[in-house]
């Protein structure tokens, strides 16, 4: 995986810059938007003026502070979320793949286990009872989306395991963790980075439904926790769009730059994808109706 | 050889592949027909286009790849301006097709009666029952027990899968078999058993047959008429006897010194320096020319035409290189 192959594949690229736009402007709240995001600054649900250039909401918070360092707290527990459950899951997915037997039943059963619990009753059940705080947030979410993604690698580890290169790293001598993560470990980078992805998705939608839903702590100020905030004052009532959609259009935009990443990602992994659009360029121009056949493209030579 | 229709008239066909690098032109230009009941050969190096030709003929190519230029004539039929639903019909019907691997090309979870039996209902909408046994009826012709008919795959020899495949591609009487590279995956015993029931099949059901494969020698004592590929272009094409005995161009002297000859005196083989060209950007003139040790100046610049130096001996390169006493 190269990064730079990325950059130069168009859908990918504008996810890059996407998602790059969202860290840059959390990391660089304290210049963007100075000043304490949870400060009373003046008069509730005042519209978009120069002074507030994205309003105030139904607490007299300025909405422009809120939603820019809101980016901070909901990326990063995006992020957290994303390694510490794909960690999870390679280690047990992989390790159930490779090793089979009563090691692959266990924890099998252990992967079944946690993909029938419902995920939203659990996050808002573990929510609830344990102290809350960003890292409780990562961990309910680690805990309830890394499944599916050993699921996924231990049927990748479970194929590749039975390639030709492996038995040549048996026959050469050579160790089970060595083989598993310098030998497999590799093949599957595409679908870890992809899961990765996902998980970072699944990490920012989850963390804002449960701050909306108003079981994480409310004195961050996150994506989630302006949402609730402009729920619990009436903005919807009052008119005062300004106060939630800034937040929600960033929730969107970064899973929708996320989204292109992961479709780069494949054109990139799957050439005929590229092709193929490259291909559909070619007949347009041609005005030719596509046929089930090899195209004809005729054309001076 | 007969005065009537050529089953399959090639003319000037190109087809490119579509990459990020730019188009590949795999395919330049080719033009050559095969007369009915004829064994031509196509032979050329990995990479060269046979294959590519081979399944742009039935335009089973997926894209990237897409035809650019020419004519596939089959019976007096144009393959290029078909659309769908004639396509499906003349696939199979008139042009079958015998993959590189057997093995890949059977389903590995239906019998081989069904499958034989599908192309029959398929194509002449027979039941299910006299489909089966006009599926037995072919496995006996290539020599198989029909018992057989309810074995999968997995459970026969390389030698029977290919069996069954030829079976297959014969199964509607077709004008013109392509075969692939048929034997490739065998072993020497097995391939002449395969090439014998071909002649065999061929000489009562009278099908011509696009042969291709890089084995040369092989090829020398099938076919009637070879044509020799380079880098998407015909460099040579004669009848076989004539490509085996007097290569002309230095191309297909090379690709013959390449093998070693089971009479006559020890020869060191010579082989070929250098390597294919990039398609993408392929040598102007004379693609051959890098490699070339008789090349003229003349071949850098400009593309060499097909021309007859001697009767029913064709050749691309200009007049000026070195050739026989007899060839013009």
């Amino acid at each position: 995986m190269d990064f730079r192959l990325l950059l130069r594949n168009p859908i990918g690229r504008i996810g890059i810059i996407v998602v790059l736009f969202f860290v840059v402007a959390s990391l660089g709240a304290p210049v963007i938007a100075p000043g304490d995001p949870s400060e009373f600054v003046g008069d509730p649900n005042q519209p978009p003026s120069s002074e507030h250039i994205f309003g105030t909401d139904p607490q007299g918070k300025d909405v422009f502070r809120q939603t820019v360092w809101g980016g901070r707290i909901s990326l990063a527990i995006g992020f957290g979320t994303a390694i510490l459950a794909i960690t999870v899951a390679i280690l047990i997915g992989m390790t159930a793949g490779f090793f089979g037997g009563l090691v692959d039943n266990l924890l099998t059963l252990l992967m079944n286990l946690f993909l029938v619990i419902p995920g939203l009753p659990l996050l808002i059940l573990l929510a609830a009872y344990l102290a809350p705080s960003t890292s409780t947030v990562i961990g309910t979410l680690a805990l309830t989306g890394w499944a599916f993604h050993a699921r996924i690698f231990r049927s990748m580890v479970l194929s590749l395991r039975e390639k030709d290169f492996v038995a040549a790293s048996i026959v050469s001598g050579e160790g089970n963790f060595t083989i598993l993560f310098q030998q497999i470990l590799p093949n599957m980078i595409n679908i870890i980075v992809g899961s990765f992805i996902g998980s970072l998705i699944y990490g920012i939608g989850a963390a804002t439904a449960l701050s909306f839903l108003g079981l994480t702590e409310m004195t961050d100020v996150t994506w989630g926790t302006n949402l609730f905030w402009a729920q619990n004052g009436g903005a919807l009532f009052s008119g005062a769009w300004w106060a939630f959609v800034p937040s929600g259009i960033c929730v969107a935009l970064t899973a929708f730059g996320l989204s292109l990443i992961n479709y780069g990602m494949d054109e990139i992994t799957n050439p005929r994808l590229r092709a193929e659009r490259e291909l559909a360029k070619v007949v347009k121009n041609a005005a030719l109706r596509r046929v089930r056949a090899t195209p004809f493209v005729p054309r001076a030579h | 050889m007969t005065t009537s229709q050529p089953v399959l008239n090639l003319c000037d066909l190109y087809v490119e592949y579509l990459t990020a690098r730019g188009p590949v032109q795999a395919v330049n230009g080719v033009s050559f027909s095969i007369a009915p009941g004829e064994v031509f050969g196509l032979a050329g190096e990995s990479g060269c286009g046979k294959s590519t030709i081979a399944h742009t003929i039935l335009r089973v190519l997926r894209p990237p790849a897409i035809i650019t230029g020419g004519q596939i004539v089959v019976k007096g039929r144009d393959v290029l301006q078909m659309d769908d639903e004639t396509l499906e019909a003349f696939r199979w019907r008139d042009v079958s097709m015998v993959f590189q691997s057997a093995m890949n090309s059977l389903n590995p979870v239906m019998n081989v009666g069904n499958q034989l039996a599908d192309v029959f209902i398929r194509h002449k909408r027979m039941s299910k029952r006299e489909a089966l046994e006009r599926a037995s009826e072919l496995l006996i012709g290539v020599d198989i027990d029909q018992r057989r008919l309810s074995s999968f795959p997995h459970q026969l020899s390389g030698g029977m899968r290919q069996r069954v495949v030829i079976a297959m591609a014969m199964a509607l009487e077709p004008a013109l078999m392509i075969m692939d590279e048929p034997t490739t995956a065998l072993d020497v015993v097995v391939q002449k058993d395969i090439m014998q029931q071909i002649r065999e099949l061929k000489r009562k059901m009278s099908f011509a047959i696009l042969f291709i494969t890089h084995d040369l020698s092989l090829m020398t004592e099938f076919s009637d008429r070879i044509g020799i590929m380079y880098a998407g272009e015909i460099v040579e094409q004669a009848q076989a006897r004539e490509i085996f005995n007097n290569p002309l161009h230095p191309y297909t002297q090379g690709l013959l010194g390449s093998f070693p000859a089971l009479a006559g005196p020890k020869k060191r083989l010579t082989g070929i320096a250098g390597s294919p060209p990039d398609l993408v950007a392929p040598p102007a003139g004379c693609r051959f020319h890098p490699r070339c040790w008789v090349c003229q100046p003349i071949e850098q610049v400009v593309k060499p035409q097909l021309r007859e130096v001697l009767p029913g001996h064709w050749l691309a390169a200009h007049p000026g290189m070195p050739l026989p006493p007899g060839a013009a």
